[in-house]
């Protein structure tokens, strides 16, 4: 029952939030003793380091300086404590500290993602909506049809395609690379100058055609079912006009399961750059990995897997979060609960 | 009498199907008056939904209304279409459903629900809105209705919240309220309360009201009049004291013959044998002469028969002597 005002609100969400940060950092520990297991059972981090011509007294040295003889507990702590700073070691491949390597291609990757992810959303959502609220228009119909392709057909081949046509045939736009960036200091980014612009656009649509398609017929059947519910009738019974049914009683009600997916499907983008990075040879924390694991570069390796995890679990927190400020009776449940 | 708020005239709905045509309302008429309580009753497929979802505009496709006629306080209104048909629900018509867990939008608080409705229909402010939406709270009996106003539906009882719906049917004033088996979700215990207050609330203000329901003990504590509906078409109409202690369609003979009647004392519970004619593979003549005990030749051919001044729409109506129906 009500006590009354936001206040209780804002002290549940905070709970809330603290309780799903706990969380988050329980699965960001399970997924580091994977990151860290790969130093430990993968090849042998003294070989990598020291190569063929070395001395049993070099050998000692290294294994102290690394902490090898430690237990296992205590390396596990200092792999997280120095992951915590993003201090994941030199690479093998190139000698330098792996996180100065991904501080330098995680815009790129950064940048792809988030102009895919909005033209995911943003595209998924409306074409949604008009699929639903249209349903029996023709205009509608080629839309839902053209879709299929857009989830059948594997990333890799959409990226050709598009390639082929717009770099190849037409030569409007360009078929690899991020074109020129402006260098910000912390932030090297491609908004800022035309062929950094033009350059986004394939991999963008590549990456996120998938999600919006996906997005998209889940808001439409979402929005359908919904249409169909009886609070739906009882606002057409009120005389309410179909704007206000369709934007403020169906959407809202709409949103509510289409956030979580969403939300992973986010995720996933990052994580499905990987092809898109290869295909367009995007220089991305994707690129960047695939390129590790033709050299067994552990280090690279194991600061991609935590790199990734830290944002799916920060996406799905942000989730979490937008589902309680949305949804009322989940703000009751868990009063309930507690 | 004055004339009456609503007036339907051989309303007929059709649902082209790949069977054929059904027809779920079948040449139906009745008026409902000024502050009057129409009770509609019938077996569940009678069709008593469908003819209240036809005077509001809300026919599902595809239903269609082809033939008859509507009218609501002396305007035609079976061929408004959608924004004149829109601008009737609510303000000259309302609704109340079944369901009261369903009906209200469970993301918004009631007390956006109740202004938004307000706000369509009335030229008021936003303001004045709150203020008549507390008001309209507090008539349907939701207690500290103005600390209630910003609660979201689930925060509520299955009997306090269709109470809000009833507030919101009625926020706007309607001449005509649809109550579709307004109580058959509720508690037992509750059912009574919430018919009771439909009942005040209409009366007061002179509204009229359509209340379909299974239940004849709601019917007899409740409405003024009552029409028996069987397979889309309408068996019998009259008062309802009239009509419960002496029917004269065989059908609703039956009916009340199969319902537990406190003021027929504990008769034992006579079943009519067999059920409704499904609308696809409706008989010739009089739709119930398969179960009548009464039916000769003459209803099993067309035409079938018509309620020509009587109650009954029955060739060999019940006769009842006067001892029996005082
Ligand atoms: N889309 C449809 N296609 C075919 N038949 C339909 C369709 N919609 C409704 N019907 C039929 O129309 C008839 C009338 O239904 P209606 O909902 O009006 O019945 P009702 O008297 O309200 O019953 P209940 O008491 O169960 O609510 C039913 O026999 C139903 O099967
Ligand atoms: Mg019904």
């Amino acid at each position: 029952m009500t006590l009354g005002g936001d206040c209780r609100n804002c002290r549940l969400m905070l709970a809330y939030a603290l309780r799903r940060v706990l969380q988050s950092f329980l699965v960001l520990l399970v997924v580091g003793l994977v990151a860290f297991s790969m130093f430990r059972f993968v090849g042998d981090p003294v070989d990598n380091l020291l190569g063929q011509e070395r001395t049993q007294e070099d050998i000692e040295r290294v294994r102290a300086d690394l902490g090898l003889d430690d237990p296992f507990l205590v390396q596990y702590w200092t792999f997280l404590k120095k992951a915590a700073t993003g201090d994941f070691g030199l690479s093998y491949r190139q000698a330098r500290p792996v996180g100065d390597i991904i501080a330098e291609r995680a815009p790129a990757t950064l940048e792809l993602a988030l102009v895919s992810g909005t033209m995911a959303i943003f595209f998924g959502v409306v074409l949604g909506i008009f699929t639903a609220i249209r349903r029996d228009g023709w205009v509608a119909n080629v839309i839902m049809s053209t879709s299929l392709i857009g989830v059948s057909l594997p990333t890799f081949l959409i990226g050709i395609l598009l390639i082929y046509l717009f770099s190849v045939e037409l030569g409007w736009l360009p078929s690899f690379g991020r074109g020129e960036v402006v260098d910000l200091g912390w932030w090297t980014t491609g908004f800022l100058t035309a062929s950094g612009l033009k350059a986004l656009i394939l991999p963008s649509i590549t990456l996120g055609l998938y999600q919006m398609t996906l997005i998209m017929r889940l808001v439409r059947s979402e929005m359908l079912e919904v249409l169909r519910a009886d609070y739906i009738r009882f606002a057409r019974a009120r005389g309410l006009r179909e704007k206000s049914v369709n934007f403020r009683h169906a959407l809202k009600n709409t949103l509510v399961p289409v956030i979580t997916v969403t939300g992973l499907q986010l995720g996933s983008i990052i994580a499905f750059a990987i092809i898109t990075e290869t295909v367009f040879q995007w220089p991305g924390v994707g690129l960047l990995f695939i390129n590790a694991i033709q050299f067994v570069d552990i280090p690279v390796m194991a600061a991609y897997l935590m790199l990734i995890s830290v944002m799916f679990v920060g996406i799905n927190l942000v989730v979490d979060l937008l589902y309680f400020a949305i949804d009322p009776r989940l703000r009751a449940d868990r009063t309930k609960a507690h | 009498m004055s004339d009456p708020v609503l007036s339907i005239r051989d309303l007929t709905v059709e649902i082209p199907t790949r069977g054929g045509l059904l027809r779920p309302v079948d040449q139906v008429s009745y008026d409902i008056a000024k502050g009057e309580i129409l009770g509609v009753v019938g077996e569940s497929g009678a069709g008593k939904s469908m003819a209240g979802n036809a005077v509001i505009g809300l026919l599902n496709r595809p239903a269609k209304i082809t033939g008859g006629e509507i009218w609501l306080n002396g305007t035609r209104i079976d061929k408004l279409q959608g924004e004149n048909m829109r601008r009737l629900r609510g303000k000259d018509i309302g609704m109340v459903f079944q369901d009261p867990l369903t009906s209200l939008n469970p993301l918004l608080t009631i007390g956006d629900q109740l202004t938004e409705t307000m706000l369509q229909h009335l030229s008021i402010t936003q303001t004045e809105a709150r203020k008549r939406a507390i008001a309209a709270l507090e008539e349907v009996g939701i207690p500290a209705a103005s600390e209630r106003l910003d609660s979201y539906p689930h925060e509520f009882s299955g009997g306090m919240r269709q109470r809000v719906v009833i507030a919101l049917a009625l926020c706007a004033e309607p001449s005509l309220i649809i109550a579709d088996e307004p109580t058959t979700a509720l508690d037992v215990s509750v059912q009574a309360q919430i018919i009771a207050l439909l009942k005040r609330l209409c009366r007061d203000r002179g509204t009229a009201v359509m209340l379909i329901t299974h239940d004849m003990g709601v019917i007899a504590e409740t409405a003024d009049r009552v029409a028996v509906m069987y397979a889309g078409r309408l068996a019998e109409l009259g008062p309802v004291r009239e009509v419960i202690t002496a029917p004269e369609h065989p059908y609703t003979d039956g009916l009340m013959g199969s319902t537990p009647l406190a003021s027929k004392g504990l008769k034992r519970l006579r079943q009519i044998p067999g059920s409704m004619p499904r609308l696809t593979a409706m008989p010739t003549g009089c739709a119930f002469h398969p179960r009548c005990p009464k039916a000769q030749d003459i209803c099993r051919h067309d035409p079938r028969p018509r309620r020509d001044g009587g109650r009954a729409a029955c060739h060999f109506p019940i006769t009842h002597s006067a001892e029996e129906t005082a």
